[in-house]
């Protein structure tokens, strides 16, 4: 292995390398998101329960020794979060974008609480496989080591189009984010199915905070986590709804998080709080231009009311 | 359409319970709600195995106890206050901007940074002047939300929490570059403002002018929305936009114009930090302000004069973060998690507005 020099090409390999260590936990709670509001509801509240994720999956993957008993226990706790947020959201008059915030608060305050002891020892990490055996080139080696949760998102991506366009279960979250009535009129219960889907979503941004924490960066701090849990929801509306958008608009947010360490990695630093600003302006941009001033997105679930 | 009555705040008196009992509701519910969380908190601490008469105990003596401490609780308000305000007002108009962070430290920097650039200008140019610019920049930020919601349909409360976290950034860099002063060495911060530019206290007291701001702007926010026709358009539009729109109101002009108030409210804050607190702007404008302000627009529930007594409330749990850390062996979140708890528990308690007849005119005197 030697570092060879590659000159500005690094900037690219680096980018690449970073988009997929990036984008994972923006690929898990994009999904999660996407199933969440197919069924009707909009959780806000992912932030929250990325970070609590991260620091549940942390801890128990120290206590256990085991970082994949972390990521389950970081997929529980996103699940309760997720089941709160259904089972709040189902009596009359509760405004789920509202209650979205307060979780996000108090997902936030209660990982900071019980995460404190947790700070300073180290977990086990979680496995990496490596693609670049190919090359002499220690960037490339670098940039192509991949972490399994990337390629579990990559199948639950696939697993997820699926269901949605051919399954029985599938039609169901549809039908129900579409309209209350249809559902009601079908014999279905909206209200479990969208307790049910904000659940699952809540897991998977669980084991996107565990991602977090167990594999990039590493460790648990309170800083480990900015706004990628909601970064991920603005990411859902531009990805259309479609958990193949949701995969490669979540590597894309990859890349441009990745772009301050990349160039860093050459030596430009001047800026580095701008081009670690990249995410956030991406987002808000694609939002402005993909938004419509006429109210109904194309494709958007009819119950939202994100886009009501 | 006319006033109605439903808006009088005035409780009449020499009636029957019945008659005021519908207006108690408002009051009661949150009330009920706020001491439904704290309930749950103190089942948390038990858990813990933490004493909630202790925790209590420490939140009164460090935030309400003694002169000492309502002054300490006091000085910390006036941030709590004009951040609470960045919510409620473009809540009015059914807006859920949650990015008032934002805000607060943009207000700050142009607020330092106007204040050097008017370094040995009297006190009563440069004040003012650096209002002006932090308000100016605090407005523009958040207005700039309302705008994107009305010309682009862009979601404001993703959209105004994207522009806290590039706030922040700029912050960042323009504190570590642009506006660095290079005699500040560990903590990279603008030049220090002239003495003659920094706010002091009131007199005879321990807390900074910005309590006195804050309340002002709270009352001016409270008339603005209840006496005059643009409150009343904004409270019509709030309630249903389509019918706003109908009626010819000039919705996209309110939703710019309370986002905007709000947003200079926040600015506002972001002054009052830099120039009574921390005498520069810094990495400590980034202190939360913002979120807890969310916390008191919703316990509030977006009624500016209520929120007085909330964030002296808030401010005083706050002011007690220190003790309760040393004397309790709690860590500083735990203030974040009563907050989160206080919260859920407000937004739950929305489903029982409408439930309990007492409450319906001509009820009963027994639920």
């Amino acid at each position: 292995m030697n570092e060879t020099d590659l000159g500005l090409w690094a900037v690219p390999l680096a980018m690449i390398g970073g988009a997929i260590r990036v984008s994972t936990p923006f690929l898990f709670v994009s999904l999660g998101e996407c199933l969440t509001e197919r069924s009707g509801r909009i959780n806000l509240g992912l932030e929250g329960t990325l970070v609590f994720g991260a620091m549940s999956g942390y801890a128990v993957a120290y206590e256990s020794g085991s970082a994949w008993i972390g990521v389950l226990a970081a997929a529980l706790a996103g699940m309760l979060f997720g089941f709160f947020h259904g089972w709040v959201c189902k009596l009359p008059k509760v405004n789920d974008i509202a209650i979205g915030i307060a979780l996000m608060l108090l997902g936030m305050g209660l990982a900071f609480f019980f995460g404190k002891p947790f700070v300073q020892p180290q977990a086990p990490d979680l496995p990496a496989i490596s693609f670049g055996w190919w090359s002499d080139i220690s960037q490339v080696q670098a940039a192509l080591q991949v972490n399994v949760l990337f390629l579990i998102g990559i199948v639950l991506t696939v697993a997820m189009g699926w269901m949605f366009r051919t399954t029985r279960i599938g039609l169901i979250v549809r039908v129900v984010g579409d309209s209350t009535d249809a559902a009601r009129s079908m014999g279905l219960n909206p209200n479990v199915v969208r307790l049910l889907a904000t659940g699952a979503g809540g897991a998977l941004a669980g084991v996107g905070g565990a991602y977090l924490s167990l594999y990039y960066p590493g460790s648990w701090n309170e800083g480990l986590s900015s706004g990628q849990g909601l970064m991920a929801v603005a990411l859902v509306i531009f990805a259309r709804w479609s958990p193949v958008n949701c995969f490669w608009a979540a590597l894309l947010f990859g890349g441009a998080g990745a772009l301050g360490p990349a160039l860093q990695s050459v030596g430009i630093s001047s800026g580095y709080y701008l081009f670690y600003a990249a995410p956030y302006v991406l987002t808000l941009g694609l939002l402005i231009a993909t938004s419509s001033p006429n109210r109904a997105l194309e494709s958007a679930p009819g119950e939202l009311s994100i886009t009501k | 359409m006319s006033t109605g009555t439903s808006t009088e705040l005035r409780a009449p008196e020499r009636r029957g319970f019945a008659d005021i009992a519908p207006r108690l509701e408002p009051l009661i519910i949150p009330i009920g709600a706020l001491l439904g969380g704290l309930l749950a908190f103190s089942v948390f601490l038990v858990l813990l195995g933490k004493s909630p008469v202790d925790f209590f105990g420490l939140v009164y003596k460090a935030g309400f106890g003694t002169a000492f401490s309502w002054q300490n609780t006091l000085s910390r308000v006036a941030p709590l206050l004009l951040t609470a305000l960045c919510v409620a007002l473009p809540a009015r108009l059914g807006l859920v901007v949650i990015g008032g962070e934002g805000a607060v430290v943009l207000g700050g920097l142009a607020a330092a940074v106007v204040g050097t650039a008017l370094s040995g200008a009297p006190t009563a140019i440069g004040i003012p002047l650096m209002m002006l610019a932090a308000m100016l920049i605090g407005g523009l930020w958040i207005g700039a939300v309302g705008a994107l919601r009305i010309r682009r349909g862009v979601n404001e409360t993703i959209s105004s929490l994207l522009m806290a976290y590039i706030a922040i950034a700029l912050l960042n860099h323009l504190v570590e570059g642009p506006f660095r002063d290079p005699a500040s060495l560990n903590k990279p911060s603008t030049a220090p403002l002239d003495p003659a530019l920094r706010v002091g206290d009131l007199p005879g007291m321990d807390v900074h002018w910005g309590f006195v701001a804050g309340i002002v702007a709270c009352i001016v926010a409270w008339v603005l929305i209840e006496r005059t026709t643009w409150g009343f358009a904004a409270r019509i539009a709030g309630g249903n936009i389509r019918a706003a729109q109908v009626q010819g109101l000039p919705v996209g002009r309110l939703i710019i114009c309370f986002t905007a108030a709000g947003g200079a409210c926040a600015g506002l804050a972001g002054f009052f930090e830099v120039s009574a607190i921390h005498g520069s702007a810094n990495g400590s404008l980034v202190s939360g302000y913002g979120y807890t302000g969310i916390l008191i627009a919703f316990l509030a529930r977006h009624n500016p004069l209520a929120i007085i007594p909330v964030a002296i409330l808030l401010s005083g749990f706050e002011a007690s973060s220190g003790l309760i850390q040393r004397r309790m062996d709690l860590p500083d979140a735990t203030i974040l998690v009563l907050e989160g708890i206080v919260f859920v528990a407000i937004l739950v308690s929305e489903t029982l507005y409408g439930r309990f007849r007492i409450f319906t005119p001509r009820a009963e005197e027994q639920p």
